[in-house]
């Protein structure tokens, strides 16, 4: 017995026949669900991966940094109302002198107990040992670090802690919760080599940095169900007098932070991408089944006269619909294991989770067939329903023939200098406005979500420009470990290879306005400075006013303040003082989400004298090198980072992954264009088969009936095409503003030769799928068609 | 049966300067899968220069088969074929297609009109790629359709729309218009018109015409007739005075 209806044969027998133009779709369809799966699929994996190592592992919850702060202070942290656990500690950054290395390189070093192991943000250890119980110079590294410079247990690194150098023999090679995304000073992307993750037993720690009984830093956890913001007060009262420098949870926590921010921005994705290309795939299938149910019409009529229902008919061609989209979600989910399995390699290089293996997520397969689905059904929806309707008298009896009228166009299309077949396309464009809209949507969906993806390059390059180019023109940054006269900055200055140097002021605060509540870091910079500088949107310099403060766009969207306005800046540093400022300007930068002040009205708030946490160096690139000798074997300070250093890293960690993205978004970009122009020039082929095969029949080329079956969409392509820029710069704002966190801001920069590479591939692409079609201009039966009715 | 003798005594004399097209031992198999077809069985065959000749023969006699050959649509699987002193029985397809372009007009049965384009434009669409075209208006004013230049194949009745198909057909003014059943979608009455239409070409163009159908009446208006059956000529004979198509009906 036949297992398949007669209707289910035809339908299989349809699709074979119209197997071109599904699998156009089908490949669409993929795309739109491989981005989904690979986005879901890589949040779920990356945040199940991060929450089993946070917990069995013990990320605290809270953290807090102390000048110095007695160990009884502990005390005070355990009474407080919710907290379960307080570890205290002490966390510096030391100059690394390593060989071969020309740069200097930082580590962030973090005490562990004298005895066993840290209670809170717990090492996991991949080689080694810990250090013996009360060890000197005994040190376990971070992994990343341990394998960009090649060290592991055994080897010895020299470290300069607090003006002297130091040995530091390594036993151990491990990574921590605290430190999944490991940034040094100065910089904006991981660099392994020149940064990492020590780990040392706390006695040395306090005897190298003069903190006998005391700590600078406390981690804490609190019970579950407890709020944070009432414990990190309280912790914040407890620390005050002892310089304490606020205290904040994971949501502020760096490495948390672009942690939260990526799953953010995969979750974005998620959203936007994988739409485009369904709403595309939802038009097409449109298109393709109102094709198809008008060359049925007299099949549908017959079947109905049979006595099949309305529901029946509808649900065969909405069965049409799900079959192929059926297929492009299977071959969507395999394309979305590869990609997501590509996509957690990378991610495995950028966050230190261990056991971040790839994992098949069922809900993101669900979202993504449910969304696939919903789509097909939603474009099918129409057709089906049509088709369902038509009685069958009126079913059987020929479609009328297509009326052209002349209408509002005429005096357009009757222009003489039109050559008839020109004239042809103009008026099948125009006689069928849903259509062509479809298709100049395809189009332009197309290079809209190139656009849209590839902006990213010309943004970063675009921040880099930012960073180190316009506001920056400093060489070197040197951070101190705390605030310091400004006396140091003239001592820097006399370091050979120094030209210049200015002082800069780190101050911790909260700001207010309203009930809104920022914590920051306010950056005094002096007047007239040079080395650092900040820049309004429009890309002019901004001198900092004498009084009030500069806020970054960022901060002050957060804050909802703009120019003209007051908040409130409580201070968490000194004697913690509280002042209410003028916002004076807003300016715009890509990092973080800064305030800066005049340093001189920014001590004078402080109510202290000169006073500077770092300093921005120019140098002499011919003394460069006796600059970093000199540099690192001063006492106070805790980290130098070199521009030349930063660039050069920030491009090398670009240049691995943007030609394999890029490629990644031109392909599935292509795809688009493809599957529009493959299936427009089909259907037109179908519909226009008979009469373009009488034109053979009356003597023209190949060519000349090319020109007309692909004239129309060439026309759809020209006008589409620039739609598609504008939609893309619209795509860009969208996407910019959707993943923009408080981390980092995606600024829209759309360069022309982007707009050119968009534009180019969708009509590389768009001419590979129409020669394909075009190639049965050849094989049209020319002697059919003296004999049938159309 | 003299016309039979008459047949085969009349093969195509290549040497004669008013022989416009000729053909000799033409054949034509169709192979589908283990079946092979013949739908020509050696046809010889000759068209004057300004001559109107109908081709008669029931469905299947191969008469198509034949026109498709003469009309340069398809290749014969044997014999050789002639047009104006040029040899078409290898030609490849871009020289059939000019062929068809420079040399040929066609009229189909069902018309075969461009749905987008108007009267007019349907027949410029063919005046555009032509050497001498006339001009559109003239063509339609001389099958008598004039006022009816601006219309869209939908606008007009199916015997007008067979008009426009002749005035796009002889626009170009080709040396042979073939017209596949040029009636056989029509009542009498506007059929007769179409006809008129085809007999003021060959008359004032002195384009050669040849229509093939299967309407013995039509036979009446024409120079010579061909009668074909089972893939061959069978007869061939000469009215002694054309008949004006107004004068026929069926």
């Amino acid at each position: 017995m036949n297992r398949f209806s007669s209707l289910d044969i035809k339908l299989i027998r349809d699709i074979w026949h119209m197997r071109g133009q599904a699998i156009a779709v089908g490949i669409i369809v993929a795309c739109g669900v491989a981005i989904m799966v690979m986005a879901l699929g890589t949040l779920s994996t990356l945040r199940a991966s991060r929450d089993a190592y946070y917990e069995r592992y013990r990320f605290a919850d809270v953290f807090a940094s102390v000048r110095r702060a007695p160990e009884s202070a502990a005390a005070r942290l355990r009474e407080i109302d919710g907290v379960q656990t307080v570890e205290t500690r002490i966390v510096r950054l030391v100059i690394l002198r390593i060989e071969g290395l020309e740069e200097p390189a930082n580590a962030q070093i973090v005490s562990l107990p004298d005895e066993g192991e840290s209670v809170l943000n717990r090492i996991v250890l991949f080689g080694g040992r810990y250090p013996e119980t009360r060890s000197a110079d005994e040190i376990i590294i971070s992994n990343a670090f341990a394998e960009a410079n090649g060290l592991g247990p055994g080897d010895t690194i020299e470290a300069v802690m607090n003006g002297r150098l130091r040995a530091l023999n390594i036993v151990g090679v491990g990574d921590s919760p605290e430190f999944i995304y490991a940034l040094g000073p100065g910089t904006l992307l991981p660099d392994d080599r020149l940064f990492g993750i020590f780990w040392m037993r706390r006695r040395a720690l306090e005897a190298a940095f003069d903190l006998d009984g005391a700590f600078n830093s406390v981690s804490l956890t609190v019970a579950p169900g407890i709020e944070t913001d009432p414990v990190i007060d309280q912790v914040d009262d407890v620390l005050a007098p002892y310089g304490g420098t606020g205290a904040f949870d994971r949501s502020d926590q760096l490495s948390n932070a672009f942690v939260e921010s990526e799953m953010e921005q995969l979750k974005t994705m998620a959203q936007i991408i994988p739409s485009v290309f369904l709403i595309v795939s939802a038009i097409l299938i449109n298109s393709i089944l109102n094709r198809l149910i008008q060359t049925e019409r007299q099949q549908i009529g017959l079947i109905k006269a049979f006595g099949y229902s309305r529901w029946e008919i509808a649900w065969h061609y909405l069965k049409l619909a799900i079959a192929i989209t059926g297929g492009g979600v299977l071959a969507g989910f395999a394309l979305g294991f590869v990609l997501e399995n590509l996509v957690t390699q990378l991610y495995k290089e950028t966050f230190r989770i261990p056991n971040l293996t790839w994992r098949v997520d069922g809900l993101s397969l669900i979202i993504g067939a449910a969304a696939a689905m919903g789509s097909a059904i939603g474009g099918a929806m129409s057709a089906s329903l049509g088709a369902a309707k038509l009685s069958p008298a009126e079913a059987m009896s020929p479609a009328p023939p297509v009326n052209y009228q002349q209408g509002w166009l005429r005096y357009i299309l009757q222009m003489r200098w039109l050559d008839e077949p020109t004239r042809l396309i103009l008026r099948h464009i125009f006689r069928f406005p849903a259509r062509t809209a479809a298709n100049l949507f395809g189009i332009a969906a197309a290079v809209m979500l190139l656009i849209g993806t590839l902006f990213s390059f010309d943004s970063i390059d675009d921040m880099m420009d930012q960073m180190f180019f316009r506001t920056n023109a400093h060489d070197a940054a040197v951070t101190f470990f705390e605030a310091r006269n400004d006396t140091a900055v003239s001592e820097l200055s006399r370091l050979p290879g120094v030209l210049a140097a200015e002082g800069v002021r780190d101050v911790p605060a909260r700001l207010e306005s309203t009930w809104r509540s920022e914590r920051v870091s306010i950056t005094g910079l002096p007047a007239n400075a040079s080395l650092r500088r900040v820049l309004s949107a429009d890309g002019r310099y901004v001198d900092l006013p004498e009084t009030g403060l500069v806020l970054s766009s960022q901060l002050a969207g957060m804050l909802k303040v703009t120019t003209g306005d007051t908040v409130t800046a409580h201070v968490l540093d000194g004697t913690r003082p509280v002042a209410d400022l003028p916002v004076t300007a807003i300016i715009d930068e890509s990092i973080g989400t800064p305030a800066f002040m005049d340093l001189s009205a920014l001590n004078a708030m402080m109510d202290q004298p000169p006073t500077v946490s770092g300093a921005y160096l120019k140098l002499d690139p011919r003394h460069q090198a006796d600059f970093e000798d000199s540099v690192i074997e001063r006492p106070g300070i805790a980290g130098v980072s070199l521009r030349a250093a930063a660039i050069a890293s920030f491009e090398e960690t670009l240049q691995e992954t943007i030609y394999i993205m890029m490629g990644i978004y031109a392909v599935i970009g292509g795809a688009i264009a493809a599957g529009v122009v493959y299936n427009a020039a089909r259907i037109s082929l179908t519909e226009r088969g008979r009469e373009l095969a009488s034109l053979r029949v009356l003597g023209f080329t190949n060519a000349e009936v090319g020109y007309i079956l692909l004239g129309e969409l060439a026309l759809i392509a020209l006008v589409g095409i620039p739609l598609g820029c504008l939609g893309g710069l619209g795509l860009a704002h969208l996407i910019a503003s959707a993943m923009a966190t408080e981390l980092y801001r995606i600024p829209v920069r759309v360069d022309p030769s982007t707009m050119g590479f968009a534009a180019l591939i969708v009509l590389v692409s768009s001419t590979v799928a129409a020669l394909f079609v075009v190639r049965r201009v050849r094989s049209l039966d020319l002697i059919a068609v003296l004999k049938t009715r159309e | 049966m003299p016309n039979q003798t008459d047949a085969r005594r009349t093969p195509t004399d290549p040497a004669t300067p008013d022989i416009l097209m000729w053909g000799k031992g033409l054949e034509r198999t169709y192979v589908t899968g283990e079946v092979s077809v013949q739908a020509l069985r050696g046809v010889d065959v000759s068209l004057k220069r300004g001559e109107l000749v109908v081709l008669l023969g029931p469905s299947g006699s191969g008469k198509s088969t034949l026109l498709n050959i003469l009309g340069g649509l398809d290749r014969p699987t044997a014999g050789e074929l002639h047009f104006d002193g040029h040899d078409l029985t290898a030609a490849n397809d871009d020289e059939l297609t000019r062929y068809r372009r420079r040399s040929v007009g066609f009229v189909f049965q069902f018309y075969n009109l461009v749905a987008g384009l108007t009267a007019r434009e349907n027949v410029s669409l063919v005046t555009e790629i032509a050497e001498k075209p006339m001009k559109p208006e003239d063509a339609l004013d001389l099958v008598g359709l004039g006022a009816r230049t601006k219309h869209f194949p939908a606008q007009l009745s199916g015997g007008e729309q067979q008009r426009v198909a002749v005035a796009r057909a002889i626009a170009k003014r080709p040396q042979i218009l073939f017209c596949d059943e040029p009636t056989g979608a029509l009542d009498s009455a506007t059929g007769v018109r179409v006809l008129e239409a085809l007999e003021r070409v060959n008359t004032e163009l002195s384009t050669t015409v040849l229509i093939i159908t299967h309407n013995v009446g039509i036979g009446e208006i024409a120079d010579r007739v061909l009668r074909m059956s089972d893939g061959k000529i069978i007869e061939e004979t000469r009215p002694g005075r054309r008949v004006r198509p107004s004068d026929i009906s069926w």
